[in-house]
């Protein structure tokens, strides 16, 4: 049994106690990260807040965090005028859920727009009897390419999965894929940028794990 | 493939929980968090917290209590009881829990379904339902069962899935209590009438009930309270249980 005592540090920065990985959040209001940070303190990754082009620089990665709607998610990122420094970024970027699925050239989801870093689309799940929408719980998750992200994680482990929409599979970008009615792309990657559909905060021990990884990488 | 859930629940009032725990290694069996935590560990899918707090002044104990939670646990939760507007969804998504699970205050006002999904996303939302069996109908119930509606089971579920709930959890009181098995009749015929995730609740009373529960009903998810918190059935054994009858599962 160790439950750490932790005050509550809300979404303040968590001051790095080592100079270990810093990890800057993406703010531009899609969601809720407590979980997100709840996770990066249990694993002693310090991080803290991007709300400005300036805030980058701080850190030396980055996680763009996002639920709900991807064209929503897609307005609100523009508003905030971060899309061509995010565009432009050199150091590892990790998109999760929705902020994977802004870093693809389009969504379904609100006939959007994104941020065309891959090239790839985001469409809707079919419904039908046997594949109920949103896919919702733990399915298995299978690596396509080799990659430090999946460091220590069994090829088809559970990983914890909300979404009505996927980023279809595809040979150059697909890092791991999930079935789900169909092949897609569970993980993205291209070059310093890495996405990832299901929740690794929400996704026990493997999903720790993942974080730990994008943290060293 | 997608994992058939397993999800211990938790009945809480004022921040400690309700009934009875056995687990020998618990330091203090009245803290969910503990609780929580040891259940992560055992490998439960999912946790749902049945806050059963009376007074309004009270509830804001549950919002240090979910934050407590998602500070502590690495798998997804869901807060229900008390949940009558959008705030209160709110407060619990911004403290951290991953749904809300809403059951009278959905029978009294249908429309709060829609708000809540339009507001958070369909995901958000689990519409629970307890269900009596009343002259060969099954009826809604209210207060534990002790409360008859006037809605028609599936019906309601039908109209709570187009309204915008995610996933339903639907407790035979019937069989809630009973330890004779889940309502597998029932289950089926919701299960094979909504397009969205259901979770069965009430009844369990061994590890073959959640294999007869998955095999016959192919439901998403079973909960269950008294075997998981007294220890008749642990996780690890359950999942190896339904592993060797070819039911998928994560270990």
């Amino acid at each position: 049994m160790e439950i750490k005592e932790k005050q509550d540090t809300e979404i303040a920065s968590s001051t790095p106690a080592n100079g270990n990985a810093n990890i800057g959040i993406v703010r531009y209001g899609a969601g809720n990260i407590f979980s997100l940070t709840s996770a990066l303190d249990r694993l002693d990754v310090s991080y803290g807040m991007i709300h400005t082009e300036a805030d980058f620089e701080q850190y030396d990665r980055y996680i763009i965090p996002g639920v709900g709607h991807a064209g929503a998610a897609m307005n609100k990122l523009e508003q905030t005028g971060l899309v061509p420094t995010i565009k432009a970024l050199q150091k590892p970027t990790l998109g999760i859920c929705v902020g994977m699925q802004l870093m693809t050239a389009y969504s379904q989801e609100g006939d959007a727009d994104l941020l065309n870093i891959f090239p790839n689309k985001t469409l809707k799940f079919k419904d039908s009897d046997a594949y109920k929408v949103p896919h919702t719980g733990w399915n298995q998750v299978y690596q396509e390419k080799e990659n430090l992200l999946f460091t220590g994680i069994p090829n088809g482990a559970h990983f914890y999965y909300v979404h009505s929409y996927y980023i279809e599979y595809s040979d150059a970008y697909t890092l791991a894929s999930t079935d789900y009615s169909l092949k897609y792309s569970a993980s993205i990657w291209y070059n310093n940028f890495y996405g990832v559909q299901f929740h690794p905060e929400k996704s026990g021990a493997y999903g720790e794990t993942l974080l730990k990884n994008f943290s060293n990488l | 493939m997608l994992a058939k859930r397993i999800i211990p629940c938790l009945d809480v009032k004022d921040g400690r929980t309700v009934k009875g725990v056995n687990f020998v290694d618990l330091r203090d069996a009245g803290d969910p968090v503990e609780l929580a935590w040891n259940y992560s560990q055992q490998g439960a899918d999912e946790l749902v917290f049945l806050d059963i707090t009376a007074t309004h002044e009270k509830r804001k104990t549950l919002v240090e209590l979910v934050k407590a939670v998602a500070r502590q646990i690495n798998i997804p939760f869901t807060i229900g009881g008390g949940i009558n507007e959008i705030a209160d969804a709110d407060a619990l998504l911004n403290a951290g829990a991953d749904k809300i699970s809403i059951n009278s205050a959905a029978v009294r006002n249908p429309a709060l379904i829609d708000e809540l999904a339009k507001a958070f996303g369909v995901q958000f939302v689990i519409v629970a339902v307890d269900t009596r069996h009343v002259s060969n109908t099954n009826i809604v119930h209210l207060n534990g069962g002790r409360i008859a509606t006037d809605k028609e089971t599936l019906s309601w579920i039908k109209e709570a899935e187009s309204r915008g709930a995610g996933e339903i959890l639907l407790t035979s009181m019937d069989h809630d209590g009973t330890k004779a098995g889940f309502d597998n009749h029932f289950l089926k015929v919701v299960n094979d009438a909504v397009h969205i995730p259901v979770i069965a609740s009430g009844g369990a009373g061994n590890m073959q009930h959640f294999v007869d529960v998955f095999e016959q009903t192919n439901v998403d998810a079973a909960l269950a309270a008294s075997v998981f918190h007294y220890g008749e059935i642990l996780i690890p054994d359950l999942k190896n249980k339904l592993k060797e009858n070819h039911i998928e599962v994560r270990i």
